[in-house]
């Protein structure tokens, strides 16, 4: 069974339809890129997934439960982790201190008043840092870090709570192309290794190319384009609307 | 009045306590120069509007001389700084017009009154209806028709960009806050012949106009006009109908609204302000010499008492529940992230739990210490859940509007609360009633309560408060529920000031409204943001460094106010980060920052 569905979802602001009946799937394990021209409703569909936004119409179902009109907590508690494009992290917090909330939500110990944090779920979160390459950053401030770290500080909370499914917004944005590289090969391996869907959004046309097995390509609220890369790179239509217009085509 | 307010705080984004000052001063002012002034027509409106003028002259003093540098501070600061403007204000008025009520003159040309369908209304009454949408319709061709009204609403909506255009925005400001400074003034002035003037002008107009703002919603000249429309036959129909609770309703009313139309009635949401705000900082253990520090001092609390007379205990176990009692409003403005102007309200709810049940129920202390915090949970959970709805502003007007309710009932209720005599007679069992087994009493409930607050901020809960608090959207992407867990917090810290108010009641033995009331519910603010937000020692310290003051000038200075305001001012100037803040900074400085 797939682990993310999505049957027709449609959104408008006032009069503006931003996404119009876009319908595809991921699979377990599946690295799946959603990628567009600025203002194509990438965002806006990413943000209809977890629950941000509600859709006007459509289904949303995560393996096999329909999951439209929850909250993005209750989501959250299904099994999908998430990344955002300008990243949201506890600024008063360290970096093992983030990531342990997100354990501690998960093991639903939020509510206790007593036992101090810096003993709870440490060494979970130590060792998820540890894939992520952040071992000798966990006892940083997560205000004061870079924003290439920051953004492997949200992959790990978003792997907390063991998602089946993950969603990353711009994952690498602001970050340096070496940097890039490496974080979205980590992504792909932690993906193939526990059978998580992934699916992203992509200015990046290199990260794109070079680690997602199949590619959405939306224009204008629709989807237009979708298969594999090879694929979509030579689809006629996605070179008009995206790469034909002078867009970085990698490679 | 009100719609001064809103213009200031649309553009400046500015609280401003002292408003209510502005106004007062307002109508003193126009006393003296209508008295002292030739009688007749000259004599009476050109010393109103001569008032309303220098009113004006002295908001744009203190706005250059005192808002100017604080505009990027938190606004709780600069409310800090407007409360100090609000003592330093009413001792001035004090020394230059004394204590008794002051009463002016009629109106020239207005004295008499005329009859409408058969009832009898006073010209001066019929005048001000007049004079209230005129000035309306003034400012909103100000705003809509001028340049410089074009600029104001342009600021208001976004500061910055206003600023990258080339406008000067201090310029800009400034005559806004003069605007809404002689439109205090004005109000002030206009009251002159309605009613006496008196010292508490000042904080009963700023209840009255804080409502109709929030009501009408921050920035909106037509909302205000009808959030006060509202409000006053609030008032005119509830003295017919329900004449005991008007204060009440007009609260009730308010509280509707705000859950209804969290923005007001004519409000739009707060643009979000431009630029990442600081981050806020860590809280970590205590490093070394503070944890001696604290032992040597707890050391002192225990080991000093017995060799201490009588009033040098009482001052000491009213600085203890003083140390909860801002302990527990910390946790709701420090890790909680939310501002509350009515926190009083748990403190004397507690107070009247215990005074309550004494009296009524002849439970023996411990039982009304038990009952105390009972209480104010119980109204913890029930305020709490419209406050911690909204954010910001206002859930900080709410906390106070519920505060007032609060206030009134214990006030109006007279046969149950006594009313304004409160209750006496609420003394501790006889094993506690020595005054220094009370201190150690007080100070073990205090120092326990303080601590355990302290070990929930440690703990996940505080963790999840911090963390609404730092990124709302982070936090409800890992599943946390912002709106209970702040909840709970509120709860929480309403429990541990009923705590605070039980012992308080006890300690003093009797229980009055002005527990309740906003002066005290601005001293635990003062208090948190004197000891510095950040920081868990900060309440700690605020308490002391603030019971302490009070004290001292209460007993030294008979115009202790203009002091303790003065102080507050100079703190937010230069200790913006409050004591403990400041100690912290200066501590990492000598140590470097490895």
């Amino acid at each position: 069974m797939a682990t993310l569905e999505v049957e027709g979802i449609q959104k408008s602001f006032g009069g503006v339809q931003a996404v119009r009946g876009v319908s595809f799937a991921v699979e377990p394990g599946e690295m799946l890129a959603l990628i567009g021209p600025n203002g194509a409703g990438k965002s806006t569909c990413f943000n209809m997934l977890n629950g941000q936004l509600q859709p006007d119409a459509g289904r949303v179902r995560l393996k096999g439960r329909d999951i439209t009109g929850l909250k993005p907590r209750q989501v959250w508690r299904l099994g999908v982790g998430r990344t955002f494009q300008v990243t949201a992290t506890f600024g008063s917090m360290t970096v093992r201190e983030n990531v342990q909330m997100a354990l501690l939500s998960h093991h639903h110990r939020l509510g206790q008043l007593w036992r101090p944090v810096a003993r709870m779920d440490a060494a979970e979160a130590e060792a998820l840092l540890a894939r992520l390459g952040m071992a000798g950053q966990a006892g940083r401030p997560c205000g004061i870090l870079a924003y290439g770290d920051l953004k492997r500080v949200e992959l790990a909370i978003a792997l907390a709570n063991q998602p089946a499914l993950l969603l990353m917004d711009e994952p690498t944005a602001g970050m340096a192309p070496q940097e890039r590289v490496s974080l979205m090969a980590l992504t792909a391996e932690i993906a193939r290794e526990r059978g998580i869907a992934v699916l992203f959004t992509e200015h990046d046309m290199d990260v794109v190319f070079s680690h997602a097995d199949r590619i959405l390509v939306l224009d204008r609220g629709a989807l237009i384009a979708e298969g594999a890369p090879q694929a979509v790179r030579n689809d006629p239509r996605v070179r008009e609307v995206y790469l034909g217009s002078g867009a970085t085509s990698g490679h | 009045m009100a719609s001064g307010l809103t213009v200031i705080f649309g553009v400046s984004r500015i609280v401003n306590f002292a408003h209510g000052s502005f106004y007062m001063l307002g109508a003193y002012l126009a006393w003296t120069l209508v008295t002292s002034l030739p009688r007749g027509h000259l004599g009476f409106w050109g010393g109103v509007l001569g008032a309303a003028l220098l009113v004006g002259v002295i908001g744009l003093v203190v706005e250059m001389l005192l808002l100017r540098r604080i505009y990027r501070a938190p606004e709780l600061f600069q409310l800090l700084a407007t409360f100090g403007v609000v003592l330093v204000v009413q001792d001035v008025a004090l020394l230059t017009w004394g204590a008794q009520d002051l009463l002016g003159p009629r109106a020239p040309g207005l004295r008499g009154s005329t009859e409408i369908l058969g009832l009898r209304f006073p010209l001066y009454e019929l005048f001000l209806i007049v004079v209230g949408p005129v000035v309306l319709g003034l400012l909103l061709l100000l705003f809509h028709r001028t340049r410089w009204g074009t600029l104001v609403r342009a600021a208001t909506q976004d500061r910055e960009m206003v600023g990258a255009l080339g406008v000067n925005q201090r310029m800009l400001f400034t005559s806004v806050f003069f605007l809404g400074s002689v439109l205090a003034g004005l109000g002030g002035a206009l009251q002159l012949p309605r009613e006496s003037v008196n010292l508490h002008m000042d904080l009963a107009i700023i209840t009255e106009a804080f409502v109709v703002v929030v009501v009408g919603g921050l920035g909106s000249l037509s909302g205000a006009a009808l959030a006060a429309l509202l409000i006053g036959e609030l008032h005119a129909f509830g003295i017919l109908v329900f004449p005991k609770i008007t204060l009440v309703l007009v609260f009730l009313v308010m509280a509707v609204v705000l859950v209804v139309r969290p923005h007001g009635l004519r409000g739009k949401p707060q643009p979000a302000a431009h630029g990442v705000a600081a981050a806020e900082p860590m809280i970590g253990a205590a490093p070394r010499a503070l944890k001696l520090a604290g032992a040597v001092g707890l050391a002192l609390a225990v080991a000093l008492p017995p060799f201490l007379g009588d009033y040098a205990l009482t001052v000491l176990t009213e600085i203890a529940i003083c140390i909860l009692f801002a302990a527990s409003l910390h946790l709701i403005m420090g890790p909680g992230g939310m501002a509350s102007f009515g926190h009083a309200a748990y403190f004397g709810l507690g107070a009247y739990g215990a005074a309550l049940a004494a009296t009524w129920l002849g439970v023996p202390m411990l039982g009304g210490m038990l009952l105390a915090p009972v209480l104010a949970g119980i109204f913890g959970v029930v305020f709490g859940w419209f406050c911690v709805r909204l954010s910001g502003v206002y859930s900080a007007m709410l906390t106070l509007a519920f505060a007032q309710i609060a206030w009134s009932v214990a006030f109006q209720w007279v046969e149950v609360t006594g009313g304004d005599n409160g209750i006496l007679g609420v003394w501790p069992d006889a094993w506690a009633a020595g005054k220094l087994t009370y201190y150690y009493l007080a100070l073990a409930l205090c120092l326990g309560g303080t601590l355990l607050l302290r070990r929930v901020v440690h703990a996940p809960f505080g963790y999840a408060l911090r963390a609404q608090r730092d990124s709302a959207l982070r936090a409800e992407a890992i599943g946390i529920d912002a709106f209970r867990i702040r909840w709970w917090g509120f709860t929480l810290a309403a429990v541990a000031a009923g705590v605070a108010g039980g012992l308080f009641a006890y300690g003093k033995g009797s229980v009055f409204p002005t527990y309740l009331a906003i002066p005290r519910s601005v001293d635990a603010l003062l208090m948190v943001l004197l000891g510095g937000v950040q920081t868990l020692t900060g309440p700690i310290i605020g308490a002391i460094a603030y019971t302490g003051l009070q004290e001292q000038l209460m007993r030294l200075l008979e115009y202790w106010r203009l002091v303790l305001g003065a102080v507050i001012i100079l703190l937010v100037l230069f200790f913006p980060q409050g004591l403990a803040g400041a100690a912290r900074a200066m501590w990492e400085r000598r140590h470097g920052d490895a």
